[in-house]
């Protein structure tokens, strides 16, 4: 299989991880399930660091961020398919 | 525990070749008095309190081949933050890959209490106060049988042990998203493999469970062990975060460290921590800081900081031997007694600080390397470095020992 970009946890996911450095925008990326080892591609619309979040579909302000096909947190912005998914626009619902 | 074996002559190489497929796993280690096997073979020069940290290293220098553990507490402590002052003291000098102790207080009172703790191993510990005697006097007296107890050590031999007779703990650090991905299912993988095997495992951290709570409590033996084990985290939601917290945790917990590399909430970071403790295995336990386990082979939780060095510190002084440290961005962390084995998956990190890493298993993003190949890698490591092999974090040094506070002292 050639290397992935993007690693994703469960296929309930909302989000998947970066998993190669100096990913830039645009991108027409591998992405990976690890639980199934299905894949599917995804264009990234900004340069992401390394282990840092993609947005897998359109999110929406209030919606809750799914990793791990487990409740991450609360998206505080409308996160588009493909944009940077960080602490800029998703915050715990703890603490 | 696990019947001694009789020949102690095995080669390393035969321990090796047995490896293959783990169906005969074993190491060579100093079964102490009590049973207990160590994997080094270090004479300690531990100090009661802050004030004694200077006599144990002029000690240590005297005496080449010891090594002093100075810390910073030590007085004035009372209550619970006492009792765990001296189980984690007690806990250090009676932990298996120590061969002999000396300890060194101000006063004799409390010297003896440690001194009396660790003597029920059956290994050799003398103490020493300093008051009455200055520190001249007291660094002598302790030199004399500092050299006595590490030529003593230097004389005993390692023999051949099954994993079984093997403790080690886990906990991770500076974590990202790869720890989640790669390095803790390793760990997990490496458990799911040895705790059917007999070893001792076990796992912390509680404020990091944060967002993970109803995995962790499921992952209990039975309802009571989970009950027990969602007290303790509750308990610390409740009487640390919430009466210490300023507007959020956002700033701590997660940590910089973790956010630089990807983490954005303390529920993805508790998720990913918990990978540690892989599909199957089951905790039997939940202990307080630094209690040894007492319920056999298997599986313990361990109420912990999620602070690296306080919290690899309590589960040596609970009595574990080997250490395995999933990081993600790089935390470079050791202890002086247990050797810390570090596993990461972030290419990055071990191509910037590839001296810190022991077990490379970044092949798992690459999806060059699966997770119970890592596992397997990661049995390998535990068994080299148990032999003997220095962990990266012994090669450069690093001997954080730090104590656990709970409160002010008096």
């Amino acid at each position: 299989m050639a290397i992935p970009q993007l690693l994703v946890h469960d296929r309930k996911d909302t989000v998947g991880v970066v998993v190669i450095e100096g990913l830039k925008k645009g991108t027409d990326m591998l992405c990976v399930v690890t639980h199934d080892n299905s894949s599917f591609k995804l264009k990234s619309k900004m340069d992401v660091p390394i282990g840092h979040k993609v947005a897998l579909t359109d999110i929406k302000k209030g919606d809750t961020i799914w990793k791990y096909g487990q409740d991450i947190g609360i998206a505080k912005a409308k996160i588009g398919k493909g944009e940077h998914v960080h602490v800029h626009n998703v915050k715990t619902k703890r603490w | 525990m696990a019947k001694r074996k009789k020949n102690g002559k095995a080669t390393a190489n035969k321990a090796v070749a047995k490896k293959n497929g783990h169906s005969d796993l074993t190491f060579f280690g100093w079964r102490r008095d009590n049973g207990r096997v160590g994997v080094r073979n270090h004479v300690i020069i531990l100090p009661l309190d802050d004030l004694s940290n200077s006599a144990c290293e002029a000690v240590a220098n005297n005496i080449k081949g010891t090594m002093a553990l100075p810390h910073a507490y030590g007085r004035l402590q009372f209550g619970e933050d006492l009792d765990l002052h001296f189980r984690t003291l007690i806990g250090t000098g009676a932990n298996p890959n120590v061969a002999a102790v000396v300890v060194i207080g101000i006063e004799d009172g409390w010297t003896k209490r440690v001194v009396d703790g660790i003597a029920k191993t059956g290994k050799p510990v003398t103490g020493f106060g300093i008051e009455g005697h200055g520190d001249i006097a007291t660094i002598s007296k302790a030199s004399y049988v500092a050299k006595q107890y590490v030529q003593m050590a230097s004389e005993l031999q390692r023999e051949e042990c099954d994993i079984a007779d093997l403790w080690v703990s886990t906990k991770c650090g500076e974590s990202d998203t790869t720890t989640g991905l790669a390095s803790c299912p390793t760990v997990g993988n490496m458990y799911d493999k040895l705790i059917p095997r007999g070893i001792y495992g076990v796992f912390g951290e509680t404020s990091e469970i944060t967002g993970a709570e109803h995995l962790a409590r499921a992952r209990a033996m039975n309802k009571k062990v989970g009950d027990k084990w969602y007290k303790v985290w509750k308990s610390y939601q409740d009487d640390v975060i919430e009466a210490h917290k300023t507007d959020d945790l956002s700033d701590s917990q997660p940590t910089k460290g973790n956010i630089a590399g990807g983490l954005t909430t303390i529920e993805e970071k508790a998720l990913g921590n918990l990978e540690k403790i892989g599909r199957e295995c089951k905790y039997i336990d939940v202990l307080a800081p630094a209690e040894a386990p007492r319920k056999g082979k298997g599986l313990y939780y361990m109420d912990t900081s999620s602070a690296a060095a306080e919290c690899v510190t309590l589960m040596a002084a609970a009595g574990y031997a080997v250490h395995t440290f999933p990081t993600g961005q790089g935390n470079v962390i050791g202890n002086p007694i247990v050797p810390v084995i570090k596993i990461s998956g972030n290419p990055k990190t071990i191509r910037t600080m590839g001296e810190h890493i022991d077990v490379d298993v970044s092949g798992i993003l690459r999806r060059d390397m699966t997770i119970p190949q890592a596992g397997d890698a990661l049995i390998d490591m535990i068994v080299r470095t148990a032999n003997g092999r220095l962990t990266a974090a012994e090669a450069l040094g690093h001997r954080e020992y730090v104590m656990t506070k709970l409160y002010r002292s008096a």
